[in-house]
Formats: structure tokens, C-alpha cells, sequence
């Protein structure tokens, strides 16, 4: 839920990655904290377990900088991927102002985008959202291995309404702001709208 | 779609300013946060040089949600108070309407009486709370401004 301070001219929302079990959602967000100022983010928080997957949610502050005299705040959140931390999940989508569905394009987890699409959906409507009318990005993440499948192939079985599409590798940074960049803008639009 | 945003006026924010400080010192404590469920910080009091207040309000949302799941697998509604006791330092923390209220103690202080002392301003904070709800409902002025935002304010964002 967006929140809109007033008295200290601040304006935060809540970005939450979405996406199957080692997909990249984590990368994503380490890489945005690695190329930003100091100045600009928070700590990374990131609740995972010994081997480095995350248990509860990773989250980083992102200020992007001033609109209208209010200064500009992204919360960052991350999902835990595997199936069986559902009920994290359902927890970290409240409040939600924009999500971004990091899908892995390697072919043998196609089944696993699938379904952890349809877990977004449906997790969405549990908490009284629906992704149709939410600002949302499709990133096809992984673009540099040999086993992908084609962008257009990916598109067809997971893009939802028209919602913008980017190909990334998030270990290297392509295509990870042009996310970011292009879900922010859904958001701010949004509050435009409000 | 998502939530209405919540809109924080100045008055508002001076009065949830002043219940903090008020709570912070009645019940000796180093910090006191109010945090919106979503993780979202509102409003702190207190010499916070040496706390990241953002991942202390992202991270007790987390605990909240994450202990809220627990109590309705029992069958409760919420633990509507979580407390956190180190060695020096503690934490509590309790669920008011949508706002979580944090106060950050240590040994100058204890437990007991800071539980007094959230007690006795809940009630206050919530009727605020409540205000800034209500006048979010109301007002048209975010709408004029946010609807003045251009293309070109959002994409300076990210050059």
C-alpha cells in the first residue's frame, strides 16, 4: 500500500519479485544494491537459510529521488521461491503496490514458472488483489544459458495481459533497472490514477 | 488494484510525534517506532544514530505477519503483542489496528512497565490513526497533486 507522507514529503511503495525457486529474484535485487549509491538504498536484508535460499523474504529500500517535491521510495521485497514456503509468500504480498514475475527461461523450468504463476494469482486473490488490475513486469530471466526457450514461446505461455516484458540476466545486470524502471512507472501511474 | 494509499498530514504526524516521545520517556525507553502492517515506518522518537529504522520496520511487519499466520493456525485472530528480550536490549512490540507500535528498551527500563505505558497510549494512537484514515477518504488534494505528475517526472527517476 502506498504511503504518503506529508510532513516529510515522502512517497514509498511496496515492490514485491515473484517467481519459482532459484530463478533469480535475489539476484535481482543484490544487483540493484551493488550498482546503487550509498546514499540512495538501505541495508539488504535477506532471511535465508545456510545455503543462501531464502526462508522469509529479502528486502532493500531504494530511493529513486524526487517527484512533485516528494521524495521517492521503493520497498523491495523478494519471495521465497520453493513450493513449500506458500504460506511466506501469501504474508509478503500484503500491501503490495507493484509486482515483477522473474521467470526462468531455461526449458526444464518451464513447469515450475507455470506454476508458481498460478500460485501468484492465486495469492494475489487470497489477499484481495487481482493481477489484471495491478501494475506487473514479466522478466525472462537466465537469457545467457543454452536451453532456453524462445522469448516469444516464453511470452505466449506467461504474459497475462499485455504487461511489459524484459529480457534479463540479472547475474550481470541486463535487463534488471529496465525492470525495475518499467514497474516503478506502473506504480507512480497508478497513484496518478488514484 | 491496489489499497488506497494512506496520507499522512502534518498535524497528524505532529500528534503521533508527541504520543511517541510522551511513551518513550514515561516508560524509559531508548526508541519508539510506529510502523504501518505493511512494514512501512511512520513516525519515531528517540536517538536512532545507530538503528536502520527501514529494516526495523520492514523486519518487525515480517515478525507480525509471520506470528499472526501461527495464531490463526491455533485458531486465534493475532498475538496482538510479541516481545523480544535480549541481553541488553529488548524489544516490544504491539499490534494497534493496522499500526504496529515498537519501543526499544534496555536495563534503564523493563518489561512490565513498558507494557503499562504502551497500554495506556493505544488508545490514543489508534483514535489518530483513525483521523488519518478518514481524512485520506476525504481529501482531494493528493488526487490534484499526483495527477500533475508527467511522464517526465517518472522517467527522471531513473536517469
Amino acid at each position: 500500500m502506498t504511503f504518503i507522507n506529508y510532513a516529510s514529503r515522502e512517497i514509498n511503495c511496496k515492490i514485491v519479485y515473484y517467481g519459482p525457486g532459484l530463478c533469480g529474484k535475489t539476484t535481482n535485487l543484490q544487483y540493484i544494491f551493488d550498482s546503487t549509491a550509498p546514499a540512495s538504498k538501505g541495508k539488504l536484508i535477506s532471511l535465508a537459510t545456510e545455503t543462501d535460499r531464502t526462508l522469509f523474504f529479502d528486502f532493500m529500500p531504494l530511493e529513486l529521488g524526487t517527484v512533485r517535491g516528494f521524495k521517492t521510495r521503493f520497498h523491495l521485497y523478494t519471495v521465497p521461491g520453493q513450493v513449500f514456503y506458500d504460506a511466506s509468500r501469501k504474508l509478503i504480498l500484503k500491501g503490495v503496490d507493484g509486482v515483477v514475475f522473474v521467470a526462468d527461461s531455461q526449458e526444464e523450468r518451464m513447469d515450475a514458472n507455470i506454476e508458481s504463476l498460478y500460485n501468484l494469482e492465486e495469492n494475489l486473490r487470497s489477499q484481495g488483489y487481482d493481477l489484471m488490475n495491478l501494475p506487473y513486469v514479466l522478466q525472462l530471466n537466465k537469457r545467457d544459458l543454452p536451453n532456453v526457450i524462445p522469448p516469444a514461446d516464453l511470452a505466449a505461455e506467461l504474459q497475462r495481459k499485455g504487461e511489459p516484458v524484459v529480457e534479463a540476466v540479472a547475474s550481470t545486470g541486463t535487463g534488471v533497472f529496465d525492470t525495475l524502471k518499467a514497474v516503478a512507472k506502473q506504480v507512480l501511474t497508478e497513484l496518478r490514477k488514484s | 488494484m491496489a489499497d488506497t494509499p494512506i496520507v499522512m498530514r502534518e498535524p497528524q504526524y505532529r500528534q503521533i510525534k508527541a504520543v511517541l516521545n510522551k511513551l518513550r520517556l514515561d516508560s524509559a525507553a531508548r526508541v519508539t517506532v510506529l510502523i504501518d502492517k505493511d512494514g512501512q515506518e511512520i513516525a519515531v522518537d528517540g536517538d536512532v544514530s545507530n538503528l536502520d529504522t527501514t529494516s526495523l520496520a520492514s523486519l518487525t511487519a515480517g515478525n507480525v505477519a509471520a506470528t499472526g499466520g501461527m495464531a490463526r493456525l491455533i485458531g486465534e485472530k493475532e498475538f496482538p503483542t510479541l516481545s523480544h528480550e535480549g541481553e541488553r536490549e529488548s524489544i516490544h512490540i504491539c499490534v494497534i489496528g493496522r499500526t504496529l507500535l515498537v519501543v526499544v528498551f534496555d536495563d534503564r527500563s523493563s518489561l512490565g512497565l513498558v507494557k503499562l505505558r504502551v497500554k495506556q497510549v493505544s488508545g490514543e494512537l489508534a483514535s489518530i490513526f483513525e483521523t488519518v484514515v478518514r481524512e485520506a477518504r476525504k481529501s482531494a488534494e493528493e488526487a490534484t497533486l499526483f495527477a500533475e505528475i508527467t511522464d517526465e517526472d517518472i522517467d527522471s527517476l531513473f536517469n
